[in-house]
């Protein structure tokens, strides 16, 4: 099958009942979590022809001639987005395992609602579950990340 | 030295931040492995059974299947999984494999396969015949003379009474409680019980083994304790503990889930036996089913007051079900009384113990460690007898709770490893915890007003304590040495599992070098590095391995200072290291990276080697006071958490981030425990509720409004005057909801989680009492 993964036209070849998560994962996009396997969590979060959905739950085959986007191709090289480099300054990751998911989430929402309030973004983040943070500093990161990209 | 800090108490950016936000290979599945096997396990599917045999034939026949492995095939040596210091105070009752399933997803073999699907399809055609035996499927009935007996093999040990099905047993006494309780005004003895708790890492357990190329077994792996790992799987598969090497990668999460040595064994078994590489990763219906959990409890507290509100006797009495193996089965019930019961001035204190075999999932370590079962209880007890002597709740506390200078005689009677002596509090900041969360929460606004309607309003509190570490058990040690660019390697044996230990510890480094964090390299939790260390668990890291990373910094600090010293023609007495360079009080300096080049291409030709080791018979006490705010609809019995305040006293914040962090953390997973997580078992021992949907933790939007304060009562005996974070909150959103749930409604939940069939049930229970009294009132007139 083709897709394109980061930007990256590539030729895939999959089983037909593999899922996407597990396609990726083959292909070296660990940054994509298996956690829950049942859509629940959002660990693997990727941004699938412009919107986020948990690869999970997904076929790979489902994704033929898709343009795909995981945490890895986000920053350019060394340099950080606004919303990466907001997570990674106020403590907002501690274990990090659901922080790919998060990003990923929260950069596909403010490509859709650029000014979000704290609320809004407690509601996106109901399908990214997180066991370390309480969720306050991720969703205060989030906020900053507007804030800077607002600037 | 200098005197003013610059690194520590600063918001310093978490050392391993970038990579999990750009989301780089980092944690133990995140590797490419060429041939490797993919492991499934055989579980029962009883929740107590003999196995009369297994036919592993047909598996054996699917292509691709590469080892199957059953009880035949591994060492009959009994072990305990819990992650402790050596030897281990739980019982050795575990095999890798047995021949007994004692509960419901109990392995019986493991499949290794060169693909996960074909693994499962193998697992599927393995024919194993049990013989069921009659279950222990309520911890009540578990010591009752017709009970079967689970340990029934010769070879386990180490169990209290295993005929009567008990684990572990404790029993001890301070003072004289019966005449305690004698010279009371009022005696309050009331009963409470607790759930399983399920960590929920989002990491599952993960190990890959394989041979290297000298043949010693490498074990990468999702653990809190790497070198308890090394000794623990070394005894276990009977080889000797040079031919392991255990690497910790990064952990996503562990909450006390990995400080057992879980997955490690089986896939340990397979490398060796096929010489390929092998994973074990558990599914998330596997974390669910056979993973660990937190103990449930049965608790009564029997206690006698003075009408001033003074304490004259406490007795706890604990049933805990410990599941089917004994793992932590004594300490965790340990400080359950051990962390609550001293907390208040108390002359007369008893606490006792039964920790029972059940044919249930397995408990085991979880974040708190016993000291969340037994603070619900006693916040909860304590809060209504300040209410029956008509004591505000919070001014109960401040004249009972337990001062500086005061003694814990509790921990030198119950408490656990080697340290058993008093604990004397070297410094409290609960006096402040208390003022600075009353005002946060609006205490004396707030209190008993909760409004009419459907909606009412609470507020309620409780006051904690933990450790920092486990007293007199706990080693760390450290080396760290000095590269060209004023760089450092510091090597360290703790484990950061998300806590952001790793940092803090880099920045205790980059205080005492004078360098900034990023200066300092830091790799953890390998076992082939110089390095020991007991591992993340009993808040022990920022106080042990802080104070040992400080020794091993101080140790390289007097190194650089005298070759600076040599080269400025300065006493190196009179020098002082900052901002990446040595300078003398005449106004000479030498750079850090001159010093460096010095030492390994100078005159000098040495090698800046700092080297540290900390052991201590203290484990002083964190503090919290929490306050919680809700709303309970008196129709639908839901709770809602409106806003936590936590003012915690952690002697000095290293990285008030990485302090709050924890805080909120606890406090999230202290609201599960509070209202809704309950891993919930069917009459056929089979867990109902293996998945996130049904298994309820908070989510953001279930989140309440949460404020931390951070309090800073030094303590004399810790690093820069840090004491421990971790655990500590944990304890407090059960008891603080309880207790603002009664002055919302005035009824009180005994019974964790606080669901709304529960609160409900208690409404109807007070309107029959005050009908019932009513009725009985008119009686008599």
């Amino acid at each position: 099958m083709h897709v394109t993964v980061n930007g990256v036209s590539q030729e895939w070849e999959v089983r037909p009942n593999e899922t996407l998560l597990d396609a990726l994962r083959r292909n070296a996009y660990t940054g994509v979590k298996r956690v829950c396997e049942s859509g629940e969590c959002g660990a693997c979060a990727v941004i699938v022809d412009g919107l986020a959905i948990d690869s999970c739950i997904q076929l790979a085959v489902q994704a033929q001639g898709a343009s795909i986007f995981t945490v890895e191709g986000l920053a350019e090289g060394e340099v950080l987005t606004p919303m990466q480099e907001a997570f990674a300054e106020n403590g907002s990751i501690q274990c990090g395992f659901c922080i790919p998911g998060m990003v990923v989430t929260a950069t596909n929402y403010l490509e859709q609602n650029g000014m979000p309030t704290e609320d809004d973004i407690r509601h996106v983040f109901i399908g990214n579950l997180c066991r370390c943070t309480g969720y306050k500093k991720p969703v205060e990161a989030v906020l900053r990340a507007v804030g800077g990209e607002r600037r | 030295m200098k005197t003013e800090l610059t690194v520590i108490g600063t918001r310093a950016r978490k050392v391993d931040a970038v990579k999990h936000a750009t989301g780089r290979a980092a944690f133990t599945d995140d590797i490419e492995m060429r041939g490797l096997l993919h492991t499934k396990l055989v579980k029962g599917s009883y929740p107590h059974a003999r196995v009369v045999s297994i036919d592993t034939t047909a598996a054996r026949a699917v292509p691709g299947v590469v080892d199957i492995i059953t009880h035949a095939d591994v060492p009959r040596i009994p072990y305990t999984s819990a992650g402790q210091s050596w030897p281990e105070p739980s019982p050795y009752d575990m095999y890798i494999l047995d021949s007994k399933v004692r509960f419901v997803g109990d392995p019986v073999a493991a499949v290794a396969a060169e693909t996960p699907e074909i693994a499962r399809e193998a697992v599927a055609l393995v024919r194993v015949e049990y013989e069921p035996l009659p279950a222990v499927l309520d911890m009540h009935d578990a010591m009752s003379a017709d009970a079967p007996r689970i340990h029934d093999e010769p070879e386990s040990y180490g169990m209290f009474d295993a005929a009567r099905n008990v684990a572990a047993h404790i029993d001890v006494e301070i003072g004289d409680v019966e005449r305690g309780l004698a010279e009371a005004d009022l005696v309050l003895e009331r009963e409470y019980s607790v759930q399983y708790q399920q960590h929920t890492c989002l990491e599952p357990h993960v190990t890959i083994c394989f041979l290297d190329e000298d043949l010693r077994l490498v074990v990468r792996t999702s653990t809190q304790i790497p070198y308890h790992c090394r000794r623990m799987l070394a005894f276990a598969l009977d080889i000797p503990v040079r031919n392991v090497h255990v690497i910790k990668p990064r952990v996503g999460g562990g909450f006390g889930n990995k400080q057992e040595v879980v997955t490690e064994p089986i896939a340990a078994v397979l490398a060796l036996r096929t010489g390929r590489p092998v994973k074990l990763e558990f599914t998330r219906t596997e974390e669910f089913t056979i993973a660990r959990n937190r103990h449930p409890q049965h608790l009564r507290l029997r206690s006698g007051f003075k009408r001033d509100g003074s304490i004259t006797a406490n007795a706890l009495y604990v049933l805990t079900n410990t599941g089917p193996y004994g793992t932590h089965a004594l300490t965790v019930t340990g400080n359950t009384g051990t962390k609550p019961l001293p907390l208040y001035r108390t002359p007369n204190m008893k606490f006792y113990a039964d920790i029972v075999y059940t044919n249930l999932p397995i408990s085991g370590a979880f974040r708190g460690y016993g000291a969340p079962q037994g603070f619900f209880a006693m916040e909860v007890h304590m809060d209504e007898a300040a209410g029956k002597l008509g004591l505000d709740p919070l001014e109960f506390r401040r004249q009972n709770h337990i001062r500086k200078g005061d003694t814990d005689l509790m921990s030198a009677a119950a408490g656990e490893g080697s340290g058993k002596k008093p604990r004397v509090m070297h410094s409290c900041g609960l006096p402040e915890c208390i003022d600075r969360g009353a005002q946060a929460i609006d205490w004396y606004e707030k209190r008993g007003k909760p409004g009419s309607g459907t909606l009412r309003r609470g507020v309620g509190m409780c006051i904690l304590m933990q450790g920092s570490g486990v007293a007199g058990d706990e080693l760390a040690a450290a080396a760290l040495k000095m590269n060209e660019d004023a760089s450092f390697n510091l090597m360290v044996g703790s484990a950061d599992i998300g806590t952001g230990s790793d940092t803090t510890l880099c920045q205790v480094a980059a205080e005492v070098l004078g360098v900034p964090v990023e200066n300092i390299i830091i790799s953890s939790g390998d076992t082939d590095h110089i390095s020991f260390d007991y591992g993340a668990y009993a808040s022990s890291t920022a106080y042990i391995t802080g104070t040992c990373v400080l020794k091993a910094a101080e140790d390289a600090r007097q190194q650089i200072v005298a070759v600076a010293g040599r080269m400025m023609e300065e006493d190196p007495e009179g020098l002082l290291v900052h901002d990446c360079k040595v300078t003398s009080l005449n106004g000479k300096s030498v750079t850090l990276q001159q010093v460096a080049l010095e030492c390994l291409y100078g005159q000098e030709k040495t090698l800046v080697i700092g080297k540290g080791t900390h052991a201590t018979k203290e484990s002083p006490p964190p503090f919290v006071a929490m306050f919680a705010e809700v709303e309970v609809d008196i129709e639908t019995g839901v709770i809602h958490p409106i806003h936590i305040v936590s003012a915690v006293d952690v002697g000095r914040a290293l990285n008030p981030d990485i302090c709050e962090g924890q805080v909120e953390g606890a406090v999230a997973q202290g609201l599960g425990y509070a209202l809704t997580e309950e891993i919930k078992v069917g009459p056929d021992g089979r867990v109902l509720n293996p998945t996130f949907m049904d298994y309820k933790i908070f989510c953001s939007a279930d989140m309440p409004k949460l404020t931390t304060i951070l309090v800073e009562a030094e303590e004399p005996t810790g690093p820069f005057g840090a004491k421990s974070v971790a655990e500590i909150a944990i304890n407090g959103p059960a008891p603080a909801i309880s207790n603002a749930v009664h002055d919302a409604l005035g009824i009180r939940l005994r019974s964790l989680p606080m669901t709304p069939d529960k609160v409900l049930a208690a409404l109807d229970a007070r309107e029959r009492e005050t009908a019932g009294a009513g009725a009985a009132t008119r009686e008599r007139t």
